[in-house]
């Protein structure tokens, strides 16, 4: 049964406001709002995604127990140095790395990690004890990052990356 | 102790022929373009008389992702040392193709004073592909001969203890003779004995 062509389920709108949009708990969605791999198997979606880690778990476990059973194993000194095209490899493994580049893991926190932790909030916030206080806290922790993001935006940093 | 897995060891006829089927159809090359040989190679590797269609994918990044070493052109003395290490450092099963006449026994260069008279002298060779420069054919018929030895192979504890037995578990420098003795010390020297 394919789903109606809107994104937002109008029918379940209590107010009209855009406040009021949002995910509900999977076991409240009607049938044809799951996942398609949940509605494959009718089953829970927590029971998909642990079905996946699990089914890669075991894909690792068996390509690494293939190598072991299969691989022949002859370790000598030589074999074991570090690939430095047929020389003798001079140094250590780590190299210098200029500190601008920490620019890029700033934007990364404010962008994505952000994003991470937006998602769960969504789920909660029509919950009516926890919806209000957890806009609140919210309303914190973006105004946070927006500091940082404003600190970027004056350094110009947005301007091209 | 150098070991083959134990499914590959004592497996029946039907596993080794599998085995065998996905080794030689699978063959990464680490190729060791040295000089002209390795003009040939490239060509071989082109569209004309393209060896990725044998199952051959040139250009492994490393030794350590290759399991197929060919040498295409003069081994210097200089460089002899780097192909020892880099051949050291492929994992088994690995198969050498010495591709070229200078590859094979110093060919032109015979008779000089610097080059490796054959790769062989460095590690065993497993195919060896004459001509100066081989035509890209013959790169070609050297590859199909190598893949009929790998189908008629049999992998054993055995045969890798004996590859790696004596002087082949030793690197490229523990095996260098000292040719010179050492200088003794200034101060060990007497100008004039004293009796």
């Amino acid at each position: 049964m394919l789903p109606p062509a809107p994104i937002v389920d109008l029918l379940s709108l209590r107010c009209g406001r855009v406040a009021c949009l949002s995910l509900r708990e999977p076991w409240d969605l009607p049938e044809w709002r799951l996942p398609p791999m949940a509605r494959l198997c009718g089953v829970s979606p927590y029971l998909t995604v642990a079905g996946a880690v699990l089914a890669g778990g075991f894909l690792f476990l068996a390509a690494m127990v293939a190598g072991r059973l299969f691989a022949p194993a002859a370790p000598t000194t030589a074999k074991l140095t570090t690939y430095e095209c047929g020389v003798d490899p001079v140094g250590q493994g780590w190299a210098h790395t200029n500190v601008r580049y920490f620019l890029y893991a700033f934007l990364y926190v404010i962008f994505a990690v952000d994003a991470v932790y937006l998602f769960p909030w969504a789920t909660v916030i029509r919950s009516a004890d926890l919806g209000m206080a957890s806009l609140a806290e919210m309303a914190i922790f973006i105004g946070v990052l927006l500091v940082g993001l404003a600190h970027a935006a004056r350094r110009g940093l947005l301007r091209w990356v | 102790m150098p070991r083959v897995g134990p499914i590959t060891g004592d497996a029946p006829r039907p596993i080794k022929v599998v085995l065998n089927w996905g080794r030689r159809y699978s063959l990464w090359v680490f190729n060791f373009g040295l000089a002209c040989c390795a003009i040939e190679f490239i060509a071989a590797s082109m569209a004309r008389h393209d060896f990725i269609r044998l199952g051959v994918i040139p250009f492994a990044p490393s030794p350590r992702q290759a399991d197929l070493m060919i040498v295409s052109g003069t081994v210097t003395d200089k460089m002899a040392p780097a192909i020892r290490r880099l051949y050291d450092q492929m994992p088994e099963p690995k198969y050498v193709i010495s591709f070229g006449s200078c590859a094979n026994s110093g060919g032109p260069y015979w008779d000089s004073y610097c080059v490796t008279k054959g790769v062989d002298q460095l590690f065993p060779v497993d195919v060896y592909v004459p001509g100066c420069p081989p035509r890209p054919e013959a790169l070609l018929q050297g590859i199909l001969h190598l893949q009929e030895k790998i189908v008629s192979e049999t992998l054993s504890n055995k045969a890798i203890r004996a590859k790696y037995a004596g002087s082949r578990r030793a690197a490229a420098g523990e095996v260098t003779r000292p040719l010179l003795t050492k200088p003794e010390s200034a101060e060990s020297h007497t100008v004039g004995e004293q009796s």
